[in-house]
C-alpha cells in the first residue's frame, strides 16, 4: 500500500496544477473584472489545440525536439496576445457592469462559438503529442518509475501561484489590480485606468488557460469536447475554493486532483463524477467556497 | 385581436404539414424544443438561468425508452410517467439548486447535467453509450399504429398539449404562485419579509419546468424513434436557452414561436453549413445586446407606441 | 399579564468585529403604543430592527412576540408571526405596479398555496386599493413603483408591510429622504393607517419633531445602550439626551 502512496501523491498534485491553471484564470478574472467568463474553459483547449499543433509542426520538420517545449509556451502566449485583447476590448467589456444573467448569456454564447470554431479548425480528431514528456524522461526512486514531467507541471503550478502573489503583493500592477478589486470607482475616481487593467487581468487568465491546456497535451492529448469539460472543472475547482479566491482555487485544485486520482485508483468508472461529489460535499457544508463569502444585501 | 392571431397561427400549424410532409417532423420537433424552452423561461422569469436544461429533455426520453423495454408500450402511459419523471429529478436536483442564485445556479445546472451526459454515456450496459437506445412505435390506446400514422398523431397530439400547456403555464404564471416567482427577480428581500418561503416557490417552478422539459424530451424521443447521450449535451442547453432568450422572458407563446423559427432555420442551414452552434452562439449574443426582451418582446413594443 | 406587551426584547447583545451595536438593550412595546428609537447615526438602531425581524441573530438575549420566544427564526417565519417590516430604502417590487405590490402582499397573507386563481381577483384588488387609499397612494395603483417619488415609495413599503395586517409594524427611519415639507403628511398618512388597523409600531426616526409629535414613548440608543426613556416631554427634558443625541444645549 505505502509504495502505491508515492505515486499517487505524485498523480495528484500533478493532477491538481492542470486543473489550477484552468481554474485560477477563471478565478483571477473573476475578481478583477466581476466577470465570469463561461467561456473560459475554451481558451484552455484552444492552448491545447495549438500546443499540439505546433509540436507537431516542430516534429514534421524535423526540428530539434527541444523546441516543442518552446512550442507549448509559445502557444500559450500567442493566445493570450491575440485572443485576450480581442475578446475583452469586445464583448468582455461590453458585458462589463451588466447583470450576472447578461453576463452568463453572452459569455455562454462566445463559448458556443468558440467550441464550435475549433471543432471547425482543428477537426474532431484526437491529437497525441507526447515529444516533451518523452524527453523528459523518468526517474525511478524505490523500485517506482516517474514522469519527471509531472515534476516539471508541479514546478510551474507553484511558479504561478506564487508569481501571483508577488506580482499582487509587491508590483505596481498588482497593487492597481487590488485597489480596482476592492473598490471599482473609487479606483476610477483617483485615476485608475481601470480598462487597461481589465485587458491585463483578462489577457493573464487567458494565458493561464491557455498554458494549463497546452502543458496538458504531452500527458493527456487533447480530444473535442475537453473545453466543456474544463470549464465544468475549472467552475468546481473556483467555487470549492470560493469565486474570486486565488489561495482558495489552489487548495480547491489539490482536492480535486487528489479526489480524481483516488477514484483512478480506486473505481476508475467514477473518475469523471468524483470533481463534482468533492463539489457537492463542500457546497453543501459552505455554500459559497471553502474561502468564500456570501454578499449580504444591506437593508 | 390576440385571440385572432393565436387561432390563425394554430391553423397554420395544423395545416402545414399536409401541405409539406417533411415539416412534420420538423414542427414536431421545434414544438418538443418548445416545452422545454418553456421550462427554461419559467425559471428566467426570477432571473435565473439553467445551462443544464437539456438534462431533464434527455432523462424523459430515456425514461420512455427504459418504460418500453420494460414492456410499457401504451403511449399515454408513457408520456405521463416519463414527465413525472423528469418532474422528480428536477424535485431533486432543485432542492439543492434553489439555493443558489446567478452564476453559481447556471453552473451548477451545467456541472449536474455535464455528469448526467457522461453517465448516460459511460454506462453502455444500461444506456447503450453512444448508440443510445430505440424508442419503439407505442401502441395508441391498446391500437398499434404504422410509422406514419403514429408520427401524424404524435404532430397533432404536440399541437393540442402545447394549447392545454400553454393556457395552464399562463395561468399559474399569473397566479400569486407565478407572481411571486417574478418577484424573486425583482426583490427577494421584501418577499422573505412577507413571509414567503422563497425556496419552496423556487422548487415548485424548478420541478415544473423540469417537467415541461421533460414533456418536450418524450416527444422528441418518440418522434426521433432514438434517444443518444446528445440529448442532455450541455450545446442542446444552449439552444434551449436561446429560444427561451429569442421567445422573450415570460410570453408563453413567445417560447414556441422562437423554437419554430430556429428549428426552421436550423434545417435550412444544415444544407448550407455544418457550424450550427457558432450560428446559435453568435445569434445568443446578438439577442442579448439588440433585443434584450427578445423577439416576442420586440413584436410587443412595436404595438405600445400605436396605444 | 404577557398579552397586554406585543413586543419583548431582552438583554439583546450583539457586536460586529468588536463593535458593540448593542449591549444589554431591553425594549418593550405594549398594545396599542407607538414607540420611537432615537439615537446618534450608527448607534445601532437599525440593527435592533435586524434582529426583531430575524435578518441577524443576536449574540445573547432574546426577542418575544405576545409571549412566544422569535429570537433567531428566520424572518419570513417572523413575518408570518405578525411582525410586518418597512425598511429605510424602500424595499419594493419595482418592476411591477403599485397595485401589484400591494396584492403580493395580501396574497402572501392569504397564503400563496390555496390560489390557484389568479393574483388580481376584483376582491383582492379592491382590497389593495382600499389599502392604497389609506395612505393616500389611491391615484397612483397603476404606475410602475420605480416611477414613484421618494416619499411614495416609503409610503407603498409601508402599505405593502401593512397589507400583512401585522400586531407589530417596524418602520425604519419613515421620513429620511422625503423633503422637510412632506414628512408631516406622510407621518399623518401612516399614523392614520395604523391607528385605523390598531396597530402596535416601533419606529426608528432622526426627526426629532416627527417624534415629538406623534411618539407615545420615546427610547434613546446610544453607543449600544438604552440611555433613557420615557415620554416625549420627560426625554426631551433630559439635559443628558439633549447633549449626546438631539445635539443642542
Amino acid at each position: 500500500m505505502s509504495s502505491a502512496f508515492i505515486p499517487l501523491l505524485l498523480d495528484s498534485l500533478a493532477s491538481a496544477a492542470l486543473i489550477f491553471f484552468a481554474a485560477v484564470g477563471l478565478t483571477l478574472v473573476f475578481s478583477v473584472l466581476k466577470v465570469l467568463n463561461v467561456a473560459h474553459g475554451s481558451l484552455y483547449s484552444i492552448g491545447g489545440y495549438l500546443a499540439a499543433s505546433l509540436s507537431l509542426f516542430v516534429a514534421s520538420r524535423g526540428l530539434n525536439p527541444y523546441f516543442s517545449f518552446v512550442a507549448l509556451l509559445l502557444s500559450a502566449a500567442l493566445v493570450a496576445a491575440v485572443l485576450g485583447p480581442l475578446l475583452e476590448a469586445t464583448l468582455i467589456r461590453w458585458v462589463c457592469g451588466k447583470s450576472e444573467a447578461v453576463q452568463i448569456l453572452a459569455t455562454f454564447g462566445l463559448f458556443l462559438i468558440l467550441e464550435d470554431l475549433q471543432r471547425i479548425i482543428f477537426g474532431v480528431q484526437s491529437y497525441y503529442e507526447d515529444t516533451p514528456m518523452r524527453l523528459m524522461g523518468t526517474t525511478t526512486l524505490g523500485g517506482v518509475v516517474y514522469l519527471n514531467y509531472q515534476l516539471v507541471l508541479i514546478g510551474v503550478a507553484l511558479a504561478v501561484i506564487f508569481g501571483l502573489r508577488f506580482l499582487i503583493r509587491h508590483t505596481r500592477l498588482g497593487r492597481l489590480m487590488a485597489a480596482v478589486v476592492a473598490d471599482r470607482e473609487m479606483a476610477q475616481s483617483i485615476g485608475i485606468n481601470t480598462d487597461r487593467i481589465f485587458l491585463l487581468a483578462f489577457s493573464l487568465g487567458v494565458f493561464l488557460a491557455a498554458l494549463g491546456g497546452a502543458l496538458s497535451t504531452p500527458t493527456s492529448g487533447i480530444a473535442p469536447g475537453l473545453g466543456a469539460d474544463t470549464m465544468v472543472l475549472a467552475f468546481a475547482v473556483a467555487a470549492i475554493g470560493g469565486l474570486g479566491q486565488i489561495e482558495g482555487a489552489a487548495l480547491a485544485s489539490l482536492i480535486v486532483g487528489v479526489a480524481r486520482v483516488t477514484a483512478v485508483y480506486v473505481a476508475p468508472e467514477f473518475d469523471a463524477v468524483a470533481p463534482y461529489a468533492a463539489m457537492l460535499v463542500v457546497l453543501l457544508v459552505r455554500p459559497y467556497g471553502l474561502l468564500g463569502t456570501m454578499k449580504i444585501r444591506k437593508v | 385581436m390576440r385571440f385572432q392571431t393565436a387561432a390563425a397561427s394554430l391553423l397554420g400549424l395544423a395545416v402545414l404539414p399536409i401541405l409539406m410532409p417533411w415539416l412534420e417532423f420538423v414542427l414536431t420537433l421545434a414544438i418538443a424544443k418548445g416545452f422545454a424552452a418553456l421550462g427554461v423561461a419559467v425559471l428566467l422569469r426570477a432571473g435565473l438561468i439553467s445551462i443544464g436544461h437539456a438534462m431533464f429533455f434527455a432523462a424523459s426520453a430515456y425514461g420512455v425508452a427504459f418504460l418500453s423495454r420494460a414492456g410499457v408500450a401504451d403511449f399515454a402511459l408513457a408520456m405521463l410517467a416519463s414527465v413525472l419523471l423528469a418532474a422528480s429529478l428536477g424535485v431533486i436536483v432543485g432542492t439543492f439548486l434553489v439555493r443558489y442564485r446567478a452564476i453559481f445556479f447556471a453552473m451548477l445546472n451545467l456541472a449536474v447535467s455535464m455528469v448526467f451526459y457522461a453517465l448516460c454515456s459511460k454506462l453502455y450496459g444500461l444506456t447503450g453509450g453512444t448508440d443510445g437506445m430505440a424508442v419503439p412505435i407505442p401502441t395508441v390506446f391498446g391500437v398499434s399504429l404504422p410509422d406514419p400514422a403514429f408520427k401524424s398523431l404524435l404532430y397533432y397530439f404536440s399541437l393540442i398539449l402545447m394549447v392545454v400547456v400553454g393556457f395552464a403555464l399562463h395561468h399559474y404564471l399569473n397566479s400569486p404562485l407565478g407572481q411571486a416567482l417574478s418577484a424573486v427577480h425583482s426583490n427577494e428581500i421584501r418577499l422573505e419579509y412577507l413571509g414567503v418561503p422563497v425556496w419552496a416557490v423556487l422548487l415548485i417552478a424548478y420541478a415544473a419546468s423540469a417537467g415541461l422539459a421533460g414533456m418536450g424530451g418524450a416527444i422528441a424521443g418518440f418522434a426521433v424513434g432514438r434517444v443518444v447521450p446528445d440529448f442532455a449535451f450541455w450545446t442542446a442547453s444552449g439552444h434551449l436557452i436561446l429560444i427561451a432568450v429569442l421567445g422573450g422572458i415570460g410570453g408563453v407563446p413567445g417560447a414556441f414561436i422562437g423554437a419554430v423559427f430556429l428549428e426552421l432555420l436550423h434545417s435550412a442551414a444544415v444544407s448550407v453549413t455544418d457550424a450550427w452552434n457558432l450560428i446559435v452562439g453568435a445569434a445568443l449574443i446578438l439577442v442579448i445586446v439588440f433585443l434584450p426582451s427578445g423577439f416576442y418582446g420586440l413584436m410587443k413594443q412595436e404595438k405600445a407606441p400605436s396605444l | 399579564m404577557t398579552s397586554d406587551v406585543i413586543l419583548k426584547a431582552t438583554d439583546l447583545r450583539v457586536s460586529f468585529a468588536g463593535i458593540k451595536a448593542a449591549d444589554g438593550v431591553n425594549i418593550q412595546v405594549n398594545r396599542g403604543e407607538f414607540v420611537a428609537v432615537i439615537g446618534p447615526n450608527g448607534s445601532g438602531k437599525t440593527t435592533l430592527l435586524n434582529i426583531c425581524t430575524g435578518y441577524i441573530t443576536p449574540g445573547s438575549g432574546s426577542v418575544h412576540l405576545e409571549g412566544a420566544e422569535i429570537t433567531g427564526l428566520a424572518p419570513r417565519k417572523i413575518a408570518r408571526l405578525g411582525i410586518a417590516r418597512a425598511f429605510q430604502i424602500p424595499q419594493l417590487f419595482s418592476d411591477q405596479s403599485v397595485i401589484n405590490n400591494i396584492m403580493l402582499g395580501l396574497a402572501a397573507r392569504h397564503g400563496l398555496w390555496t390560489a390557484l386563481r389568479p393574483l388580481e381577483t376584483p376582491a383582492r384588488r379592491k382590497e389593495a386599493q382600499d389599502l392604497l387609499e389609506l395612505v393616500g397612494l389611491g391615484e397612483d395603483a397603476n404606475r410602475i413603483s420605480s416611477t414613484l417619488p421618494e416619499g411614495h415609495r416609503k409610503l407603498l413599503d409601508i402599505a405593502v408591510a401593512l397589507a400583512l395586517e401585522p400586531r407589530l409594524l417596524l418602520l425604519d427611519e419613515p421620513t429620511s429622504g422625503v423633503s422637510a415639507l412632506d414628512r408631516f403628511p406622510l407621518m399623518e398618512a401612516i399614523m392614520g393607517a395604523i391607528r385605523q388597523r390598531r396597530i402596535s409600531a416601533l419606529f426608528v426616526e432622526h426627526d426629532m419633531d416627527v417624534v415629538a409629535r406623534y411618539a407615545d414613548r420615546v427610547v434613546v440608543w446610544n453607543a449600544g445602550q438604552i440611555m433613557a426613556e420615557g415620554t416625549p416631554a420627560e426625554v426631551f427634558s433630559n439635559d443628558e439626551v439633549l447633549k449626546r443625541v438631539v445635539g443642542v444645549a
